[in-house]
């Protein structure tokens, strides 16, 4: 079996008092594309947000390896971090660099490259992408499609061992989407990187994903986990079988 | 066989097999520990016309990343462009994979960004050019405004009463605090200078005249313009240029609003009402500046300062001011909208429009408070 590289034990979500999720209790593998699912406003970005350290958890703790995500002090925290790369929903490039700069900016930080090297791997991280001689271009001049895949370029930048990606095919026609999804797919298997990813596009889950938490946003806890595919076959929760067939089979 | 670099933490050797070179790579080659690309490589690789085909080995590559690869691209690309043939398969296969990828979408002719050099000419040209649409998007944006001030004085305009008062709210009582240390401290800085200058002719009893005509007539207004510029109307250019980035604007035109009447009249009527409110306090907060001045290093009592200031200023002063102020506000309104509706759909076009915001208004305003004191001075008011 591979081996875990993030435990969720025992965690509670909650605003204040608001309880958003509780008793979430799982483990990413080493590997795995795991999905994390559930409707609309069941917390799936927030549970992301407090994987990816922006929200501490209320209860319980969050593990990277075997280390307390959130029981170290800040640089110990930070050093987990900086194995994680994040897609967010709108590729959150900063608007005022070019596609160049946004990618080069997290590596000429934390490493002691000349500019020129920092160049050639931005170039590559574009060409992994099909962005090659997008360099020089402002988010604003390129389509939503290509600021997604810039976004993720930016998110590579540092080879992250875990990626995260919040509604990745959001946005996206089906030939993107399908594309963005192979990508993920060729990422994971080439760079041996583990992918988690919040989605609702039941084509992308079904295709790459290979491990899941389900979200109740009624019951405000997790309701299933495993392969989506096996859960659609032999899940018994009427609402799992609803969200994953579309209401078909019901 | 030749040795690259001895020392390096990460290392290449290239073999010579007759007409195919083989490229060994040695140690870590990863961002944080490389010392050297293939730079030298390649230089060394120019230098064999006669190369036909290239190989790789990594059988002692310790460990591998982007940076790797970055540089293994830039051999393939040399390669490519020297019609050497590359043969991949001795790679391990995740770093073939990640090639494939890299090469799966072929850079589109002509994606690549021409840097020009643009010659001083060119650029004033431009510049001229700039300066013609801008000077018309103001008048327009002008035109609009009227067309919408008509339309709401004939009532076929609408906007939300609510939010008319939610912007007097904001403009009015929420600017308070530093209007009154501005206008007061400025009162204080015109009394103390003028103070000086008075008691050289031991006429410090004019101290009130001074203040309370200045505060009036001039720094009333002008203070509380340039406070409003800066505070109003930079947040006026910020909400409207937000509004325009979540395409907000878009949405409520297909709503049919005019975004004219909807978002920019209750802004401009909030600050024609609120401006000459605060000027008037302005102006007093000025005087009692100078009174705390007078009555407090000139030895002039407080009921002389008072009489004083109640003969040297006319209630036409006051209007004077006052008058100043609408326009400011109006000036403030506009400079704050135009900008918020020019602004573009980026986080940075928004503090763009902000800047620009703020620095149209003071220059309107001090443009306008110039015009008008030369006019009633020459109408004798």
């Amino acid at each position: 079996m591979s081996q875990a590289c993030i435990t969720i034990k025992k965690m509670t979500m909650a605003y204040g008092d608001f309880i958003i999720q509780r008793d979430l209790d799982f483990k990413i593998n080493q590997g795995d594309i795991f999905v994390i699912m559930g409707g609309s406003g069941c917390g799936k970005s927030t549970l992301m947000m407090h994987l990816i350290g922006m929200i501490a958890p209320s209860k319980g703790s969050i593990h990277y390896g075997n280390e307390n995500l959130w029981g170290s002090n800040a640089s110990n925290q930070r050093l987990l971090l900086n194995k994680t790369g994040v897609l967010f929903q709108s590729g959150a490039l900063l608007s005022s660099m070019t596609l160049g700069e946004n990618i080069a900016l997290p590596i000429s930080e934390h490493t002691e490259l000349n500019k020129k090297n920092i160049q050639e791997i931005v170039d590559y991280k574009l060409s992994l992408v099909g962005l090659s001689g997008f360099s020089d271009f402002y988010p604003s001049e390129i389509s939503g499609g290509m600021q997604k895949r810039a976004g993720l370029a930016r998110a590579m930048a540092l080879d992250p061992e875990i990626l995260f990606f919040d509604e990745p095919s959001a946005g996206l026609d089906p030939i993107s989407s399908k594309l963005l999804d192979d990508l993920i797919l060729s990422l994971r298997d080439n760079l041996n990187a583990t992918i988690v990813m919040v989605t609702h596009e039941l084509a992308s889950i079904f295709a790459i994903g290979s491990n899941s938490v389900f979200l109740d946003p009624e019951s405000r806890t997790m309701i299933a986990e495993g392969d989506p595919k096996k859960l659609l076959k032999t899940s018994k929760d009427e609402r799992v079988i609803k969200f994953l067939s579309r209401s078909k089979k019901l | 066989m030749q040795k690259i670099n001895n020392t390096a933490k990460n290392e290449i050797k290239l073999i010579i097999k007759k007409e195919s070179f083989e490229i060994n790579f040695f140690g870590n080659w990863t961002a944080v520990t490389a010392n050297q690309g293939v730079e030298e490589l390649l230089s060394n690789l120019a230098d064999h016309p006669k190369i036909k085909k290239l190989t790789f080995s990594t059988k002692k590559l310790d460990s591998w990343d982007s940076f790797f690869m970055s540089q293994l691209v830039l051999i393939i690309d040399f390669a490519r462009n020297k019609k050497i043939t590359v043969d991949i398969k001795s790679l391990p296969k995740g770093i073939q994979g990640l090639l494939a990828l890299a090469y799966s979408v072929p850079e589109r002719d002509g994606a690549r960004k021409q840097k020009k050099k643009t010659s001083l000419i060119e650029l004033i040209g431009k510049s001229l050019l700039a300066a013609k649409v801008e000077l018309k998007n103001l008048v327009t944006f002008l035109g609009d405004l009227i067309q919408s001030a008509f339309s709401l004085i004939k009532g076929t305009g609408r906007f939300r009463f609510v939010d008319l008062m939610t912007y007097i709210q904001d403009c009015g009582p929420g600017s308070l605090p530093i209007v009154s240390l501005i206008s007061f401290l400025v009162g204080l800085i015109l009394a103390f200078v003028g103070a000086l200058q008075l008691s050289l002719f031991g006429a410090q009893m004019y101290l009130a005249d001074l203040v309370g005509l200045g505060m009036t007539r001039e720094m009333g207004a002008l203070m509380v313009g340039i406070i409003m510029a800066g505070r109003t109307g930079a947040s006026y250019a910020a909400q409207i240029g937000t509004m325009n980035v979540n395409s907000e604007i878009d949405a409520l035109k297909t709503m049919g609003f005019n975004p004219m009447e909807f978002l920019v009249m209750p802004r401009m009527l909030a600050l024609i009402l609120v401006m000459p409110l605060l000027c008037l306090y302005a102006d007093f907060m000025g005087m009692l500046g100078g009174a705390a001045v007078a009555i407090g290093l000139f030895d002039i009592s407080s009921t002389e300062y008072w009489t004083r200031t109640e003969l040297a200023v006319q209630f036409k002063d006051v209007l004077v001011g006052l008058f100043k102020a609408s326009i400011f506000g109006i000036l403030i309104a506009y400079s704050g909208c135009i900008r918020g509706m020019q602004c573009g759909r980026s986080a940075s076009a928004v503090g763009d429009a902000a800047t620009s915001a703020v620095v149209t208004g003071i220059i309107l305003i001090v443009i306008s408070d110039s015009l008008i004191t030369i006019i009633f001075n020459q109408l004798g008011i």
